[in-house]
C-alpha cells in the first residue's frame, strides 16, 4: 500500500493516478477481510474501487488529464504532515493492544447487541440489524445525505449544455 | 518498551493517513487532492476496523458454535462513512468540472492568479 | 465497430446476471454480508456498464430520467413511512415491534422494507450521478473507455 501511494504522489499522469487509487481501495476491502469486517469490505469493494474510479474516469474526460510539471512545493507540507503524525502517534500510546478482547470498546453495548441481536429481531446478520433497527435513525440521515448528494450534482451539472440529440438540435 | 509492540497497527494506520495527507496538501491539481483524500479516508476507516477487531473472533453472523465474534458496531460506522465519503467525492468531482469550464484550468496555482 | 463486437456481447450476457446478484445481495443481506447499500450500488454498476457500451442516449431510452428521479426521492420516503406507521399504532417513530404479530417478526419486516428504501435510493442516486457526467457535452462516450 505505500508503494502505491508513492507512485501517486510522484506520477503526473491523471488516469494512472485514479487507477492506483482505486488499487488502493481494492488493498484496503482485502485488508477488511483478514480483519473479519465482510459487510465493510463488500461495500469498500463495490464503492470505492467500483464507482469511485468511474465517477473520476468520468469527470477526467471533461478537464485536461495531465498534472502540470513543477507545480508543487515540498517543504512545508512535508513539515505539517510530520508533525501531525508525530502528534498522532503520540496520542495512540494510550490506546489498547490490537486484538484485546478486554478493550473498552468492546465492554458496554456490543455484548448486548451480539446475544439479543438473533432472538429479538430473527436476523443472523449483526450489521444489519444494527444499521437497520437499532440505530436505524442514522441510517435514515445517510440516506438523506445521498439523497441531497444526488441533487446537488443535478444542480451542478444538469441545468448547463445538453448533449446533442441525434436530431441535430445544437448545442446551447 | 513492550508495550509498543501491541500498538504497530495503529502506527501503520497514522503512516497510511499522513501519506494521505501529503497528497491534499502538497499536490496542486484538483484531481489529485480529491485522490489524496480518497487514500485518507480509507486509511481512517481502517483504524476504525482495527481498533474492532478481536484475538480469534469471526465476522459478526451469528452461527452456530462460535463464540467469539467481533464487534460489529465500528462495521455499522464505517459502513455509512463510505457511502457518505463516495457522495462528497461526487459534488465534489461535479464541482471540479464546474471550475474547469469556468476557468479554464484546474491546477491550483493558475486558479489564484485568475481569482 | 467490429473491435468492439467482443465487448457488446459479452455485455449482454453478462448484465442480468449482475442485476440478479444485486437482488441476491439485497434481499439475502439478512444472512450474509450485504443490504441495501451494497445491493444498490451494484445495480448502478449494471447501468454504467450498458452505458459505457451503448452510450449514454440508450441508457437514457430504457430507464428514462423521470424514472430516476422518482427513484432517488421514493427510496426515502419508504424509509420515513415504515417510521410513521408505528406512530400510528402509538409506539415509537422506528419502532418496528408492532408491524407483524409478533415483535420479532415486525422487526424483521421493518428491517426488510427499510433496506428496500435505502437500496432504491443509492441506486437511483449512482445512476443519476454518472449519467450526468457521462451525457455532459463536449465528451463523445460511444468510444470512450
Amino acid at each position: 500500500m505505500a508503494g502505491t501511494i508513492y507512485m501517486i504522489v510522484r506520477l503526473h499522469g491523471l488516469f494512472a493516478v485514479v487507477m492506483l487509487g482505486g488499487i488502493y481501495s481494492l488493498f484496503a476491502a482485502s485488508m477488511f477481510v483478514v480483519l473479519d469486517a465482510v459487510d465493510v469490505a463488500f461495500t469498500e469493494a463495490a464503492v470505492g474501487a467500483g464507482i469511485s474510479t468511474v465517477l473520476m474516469l468520468g469527470a477526467l474526460a471533461l478537464v485536461k488529464s495531465e498534472e502540470k510539471v513543477g507545480s508543487s512545493h515540498v517543504f512545508v507540507p512535508l513539515l505539517v504532515s510530520l508533525i501531525a503524525g508525530a502528534a498522532l502517534i503520540y496520542g495512540t500510546l494510550d490506546m489498547p493492544h490490537y486484538g484485546d478482547p478486554a478493550a473498552p470498546i468492546h465492554q458496554h453495548v456490543a455484548p448486548t447487541y451480539l446475544s439479543d441481536s438473533l432472538e429479538k429481531t430473527l436476523v443472523p446478520n449483526v450489521v444489519t440489524s444494527v444499521l437497520a433497527s437499532y440505530r436505524g435513525y442514522d441510517t435514515l440521515g445517510e440516506t438523506t445525505v445521498i439523497l441531497t448528494a444526488g441533487v446537488g450534482v443535478m444542480l451542478l451539472l444538469g441545468g448547463g449544455r445538453r448533449r446533442r440529440r441525434k436530431t441535430g438540435k445544437g448545442d446551447e | 518498551m513492550t508495550d509498543w509492540v501491541g500498538l504497530y497497527n495503529y502506527w501503520i494506520v497514522v503512516f497510511l493517513m499522513i501519506a494521505g495527507l501529503y497528497i491534499v496538501i502538497a499536490r496542486g491539481n484538483l484531481i489529485k487532492k480529491l485522490v489524496g483524500l480518497n487514500v485518507f479516508q480509507a486509511s481512517v476507516f481502517i483504524l476504525y476496523i482495527t481498533m474492532g477487531k478481536i484475538e480469534g473472533g469471526t465476522a459478526p453472523i451469528i452461527e452456530e458454535g462460535i463464540k467469539v465474534y467481533s464487534n460489529p458496531i465500528p462495521h455499522v460506522l464505517i459502513l455509512t462513512a463510505i457511502v457518505v465519503g463516495v457522495a462528497t467525492l461526487a459534488v465534489g468531482l461535479a464541482l471540479v468540472v464546474r471550475i474547469n469550464e469556468a476557468y479554464g484550468t484546474i491546477e491550483e496555482d493558475e486558479l489564484e492568479v485568475q481569482e | 465497430m467490429r473491435h468492439h463486437l467482443v465487448l457488446r456481447v459479452v455485455t449482454k450476457l453478462l448484465i442480468p446476471f449482475i442485476l440478479l446478484f444485486a437482488l441476491y445481495v439485497q434481499f439475502h443481506g439478512d444472512f450474509g454480508p450485504g443490504g441495501g447499500f451494497q445491493a444498490g450500488v451494484i445495480f448502478a454498476s449494471a447501468f454504467v456498464l450498458y452505458a459505457l457500451i451503448y452510450g449514454v442516449d440508450n441508457t437514457l431510452q430504457v430507464v428514462p430520467e423521470n424514472v430516476l428521479r422518482v427513484g432517488i426521492g421514493l427510496g426515502v420516503l419508504i424509509y420515513g413511512m415504515t417510521g410513521v406507521v408505528p406512530l400510528f399504532m402509538h409506539v415509537p417513530y422506528l419502532d418496528y415491534s408492532p408491524l407483524g404479530h409478533e415483535p420479532a417478526h415486525g422487526q424483521e419486516y421493518g428491517i426488510f422494507s427499510v433496506e428496500l428504501g435505502v437500496g432504491i435510493t443509492v441506486f437511483s442516486v449512482m445512476a443519476t450521478i454518472f449519467l450526468q457526467f457521462a451525457g455532459r457535452s463536449g465528451a463523445d462516450d460511444e468510444d470512450e473507455s
